[in-house]
């Protein structure tokens, strides 16, 4: 297992009104590379929280604790080129790197090094965070501008509601093309070529027909396709669905978690799936980590979460799951 | 934090409260500190300010006391102001909430008189009303209400039409409450808030209207004006220029402040909201 | 006895141009003291059918019988007297009042339109109310928007029962809520049934709740009917392709993916 992300002691305080709100307190876990891990939790319990805060999009009103590091490579892979990416397009020489947004306590890329390693290019020097000699060594950079994971080019992020997120007034290929032409560098036709070929992908009926179309035009569904489709459309290595199927109905819903986990199966994404459903997050997670007020309260494989869950908690949502095999809460009087 | 503290913090809404006391200061204290008629001569005519201390700010062609009817003056200002704002938005509100509520045949008058209030110059509309009715406090603020009414309406009536589709609309009609219920009780204090954003560009717009009002011999006679001032100081406005400016430089900081004030208002309000 | 009946419940809306029928001949009567469900994808027509038998919104053909009157027919003040027998709980409580309201006035409404409690009663009878839904008198004072979303969903089933309805319109009423309070409202949901022969219309697109807590289902798929009966025995065995694409989409727990 080679870590994606480790997240240490990471807590978030929003202040409202003077007054701290606490929204996560101390969570510690691993995001594995080409993982797909739930997150499990009730309203306020601060997943959406953590999701943001993985995804670098916290708002600057709160205040974040802890660490939050990358590790880009995988093992042995990477060594062959300079600089590797593993998170595709963070390279200092493309200068967009990070150097103007502040510098935040909790994220910075550190890369694995590996053990046969490529003499360090000048452009390599430039990355703060490398290891100087360790050959198995990770080290942590939580100073100065390191490389950052950028949300949209090196993690896709999904929201619950695809009409707050798609812009009205933009025909759907727009702005599937210029998350392509900002993130990969394409001119407009080949970032517009990409963009059909991803409604292609997510399967989008008519996808030709559908690059002229506005949101509006499309069902909620649908919209939600091309959210995806936008997410994905800067071939990110994280891809984050916070609560994404949580506005459908269940036809639709089983039908976008289907289209997610191909998606990530084909494209080796490492999924994050954030939901309030232990059900649906056992369909398709591969591990299951459970919230309840900020604090992480289980961390597991799915099968051990379902069947034999450590913490009451996780049991109480077990038991309140109202699965079509559930016996009925309706004691047959007759009516 | 209090909304207060929080709208003081913001330094152009607090220059805006200060202006705004200070006009309010010198409308209450008028005839505490110029008892007496602010009309009555009081000195020689055509005193430049800062010569006689008993007359700060001079007087003007008819030996009147140029600060008395200055204080005076900000009565009328600020009473008028108030009044047509408040008349204007009172009247905007019911016709808007009737208008996007009732729907259908309802909607349709209402807007369509909107409409023709609105294609009439709102200053000739007043000019034309005072001229026929004759020039008193309270037709000068019905004047300028008058005019001013319609924009309150047509936010007021934009914001029912989306609120009436809410589900607590609904949710009072399951429970049977009265459609006038609805429309006064659920519906209207929850369209109010960007109908009261507009208060101050009206109560700004209904002080300058009642000077161009006074200027034009419109006013009250039996009252101070600003407008009233300054037309008196046009006919010397070469051998006295004073007589002009300082009415104007009255009305420029009053509607400035009102300006600031209000937009310091909105603001802190929209913080409120979305940090909750 | 038969409390609601429906039938051929048509409502029609016009889109670009397009007629599109949002319900299309429904029928369906619903008996005291039951709980029927109708289930469906969304844009199946299902909110729009508890919309139309409140009368928020009026069929295009259809009747509507109500404890064996023409609801239809009903206008004006007899029309409001008649909405107490007949209630609503909606979706997200929160969207469900007045955003100024607090509790005590959320009770107080309904009570003094249909003078159920005079002005010096009411507060004993919004005290009562409450604790009927399992909540302490202390909370009235409390603004809506202050109160947990289970709380509040208990204060709107404490709106919906203080005109002692016959029937009540649950739209989707436990979706927006947290599992474990999901729990707790069923059972409280069926308390009441249970205590006072309330009977439910219960609107859902989740089978799972579905099969909990009704007696029948009517399966809706495009404004149409396209199955029904015992909840238990459509959902364990479904006929309608709807149907079994319903089932088939349900997420479960113990058929864990690799």
């Amino acid at each position: 297992m080679t870590a994606l992300a480790e997240i240490r002691d990471l807590s978030v305080r929003f202040i409202s009104d003077g007054s701290k709100v606490a929204a996560l307190k101390g969570i510690s876990l691993d995001v594995v590379a080409g993982e797909c891990l739930a997150i499990i939790g009730e309203s306020g319990s601060g997943k959406s929280t953590l999701a943001l805060a993985i995804a670098g999009l916290l708002p600057g009103s709160a205040k974040i604790e802890g660490s939050i590091d990358w590790f880009q490579g995988t093992t042995g892979e990477a060594s062959a080129k300079a600089p590797p990416s593993a998170l595709p397009g963070i390279s200092p020489s493309r200068g967009e790197i990070e150097l103007s947004s502040p510098p935040s306590p909790i994220t910075g890329i550190v890369e694995r090094a590996p053990a046969a390693r490529l003499p360090i290019s000048s452009l390599e020097g430039e990355m703060s965070g490398r290891t100087e000699g360790g050959v198995t060594e990770r080290q942590p950079s939580t100073i100065g501008a390191s490389r950052i994971p950028l949300p949209g080019r090196d993690i896709g992020f999904v929201f619950q509601d695809p009409s707050a997120s798609l812009d009205p007034v933009m025909t759907i290929g727009k702005q599937i093309a210029e998350v392509a032409h900002t993130h990969l560098d394409l001119d407009w036709p080949q970032a517009y070529a990409k963009a059909k070929h991803l409604l292609q992908r997510v399967r989008l009926p008519y996808p030709g027909s559908a690059m002229r179309a506005f949101p509006h035009q499309l069902s909620g569904g649908q919209k939600q396709r091309v959210a995806i489709a936008a997410a994905i459309a800067a071939g990110p290595k994280l891809l984050i669905a916070d609560e994404a199927t949580s506005a459908l109905d269940t036809i639709v819903q089983a039908e976008i978690v289907a289209l997610i986990r191909q998606l990530v199966a084909e494209d080796g994404m490492t999924l994050l799936f954030i939901s309030h459903d232990i059900a649906l997050a056992a369909e398709l997670a591969e591990r299951i980590a459970v919230i309840r007020h900020g604090e992480l309260v289980e961390i597991g494989m799915t099968a051990e979460i379902v069947t034999a869950p450590r913490h009451p908690y996780t049991r109480t949502l077990l038991e309140a799951h109202l699965g079509l095999d559930a016996s009925p809460l309706l004691r047959r009087t007759p009516a | 934090m209090s909304p207060l503290r929080r709208f003081l913090r913001r330094p152009e809404a607090a220059a805006g409260a200060i202006i705004l006391g200070v006009l309010f200061a010198m409308a209450l204290f008028a005839s505490l500190l110029f008892p007496g008629d602010p009309q009555a001569i009081a000195g020689p005519a055509l005193l430049p300010p800062f010569q006689d201390w008993s007359l700060p700010l001079g007087t003007d062609r008819l030996g009147r006391d140029v600060l008395a009817e200055l204080f005076h003056g900000a009565r009328t200002s600020l009473a008028v102001g108030l009044g047509a704002a408040a008349a204007a938005l009172f009247i905007g509100a019911v016709v808007g909430t009737l208008a996007g509520f009732a729907g259908d045949l309802v909607d349709e008058v209402l807007m369509r008189i909107t409409d023709a209030f609105q294609t009439v110059p709102s200053f000739l509309l007043a000019l034309a009303f005072v001229s026929v009715v004759g020039p008193s406090l309270g037709v000068v603020v019905a004047a300028i209400a008058l005019g001013a009414w319609t924009g309150p309406a047509r936010v007021a009536r934009a914001e029912v039409l989306s609120i009436r589709e809410r589900d607590y609309v609904a949710g009072a009609r399951v429970i049977g409450m009265h459609p006038l219920a609805i429309a006064f009780r659920e519906v209207l204090p929850n369209a109010l808030p960007p109908v009261l954003a507009l208060s101050s560009v009206i109560v700004a717009a209904a002080i300058l209207t009642e000077a161009a009002l006074s200027f034009l011999g419109l006013g009250d006679p039996n009252r101070v004006t600003w407008g009233g001032m300054i037309a008196e100081g046009r006919t010397v406005l070469r051998t006295a220029p004073f007589l002009s400016i300082i009415p104007g430089i009255a009305l420029v900081l009053t509607v400035l402040g009102i300006y600031l004030a209000g937009e310091g208002v909105v603001e802190t309000t929209a913080v409120r909201r979305s940090l909750s | 006895m038969t409390l609601l009946a429906v039938s051929d419940l048509t409502k029609r809306y016009r889109r670009g141009g397009k007629t599109i029928a949002a319900v299309d001949g429904v029928s369906f009567a619903i008996e005291s003291g039951e709980t029927l469900a109708l289930a469906g994808p969304s844009g199946s027509g299902k909110s729009t059918i508890a919309r139309l038998v409140l009368r928020l919104v009026e069929p295009d053909a259809g009747t509507v019988q109500f404890d064996g009157d023409d609801f239809l027919a009903l206008k004006g003040a007899a029309l409001r007297a008649r909405r107490a027998r007949l209630q609503m709980v909606f979706q997200d409580p929160l969207a469900a009042f007045n955003p100024r309201a607090t509790v005590a006035r959320v009770l107080d409404d309904p009570l003094r339109i249909h003078a159920i409690a005079s002005g010096a009663e009411r507060p004993a009878s919004i005290a009562a109310l409450l604790e009927r839904v399992g909540l302490t008198a202390d909370l009235a004072p409390r603004a809506i928007h202050e109160i947990s979303g289970g709380q509040r969903q208990r204060v709107a089933i404490a709106r919906a029962i203080a005109t002692n309805p016959s029937l009540i319109v649950l739209d989707e009423a436990v979706s927006a809520l947290d599992v474990s309070v999901r729990g707790q409202i069923l059972e409280l949901l069926l308390d009441l049934q249970a205590r006072e022969r309330i009977a439910y219309l219960f609107i859902s697109h989740d089978l799972g709740v579905v099969r909990a807590i009704a007696h029948r289902v009517v399966l809706l798929d495009a404004g149409r009917i396209a199955e029904s009966g015992d909840a238990r025995a459509v959902i364990d065995a479904p006929q309608s392709a709807i149907g079994k694409a319903l089932v088939a989409a349900a997420p479960r727990l113990n058929s864990t993916r690799p």
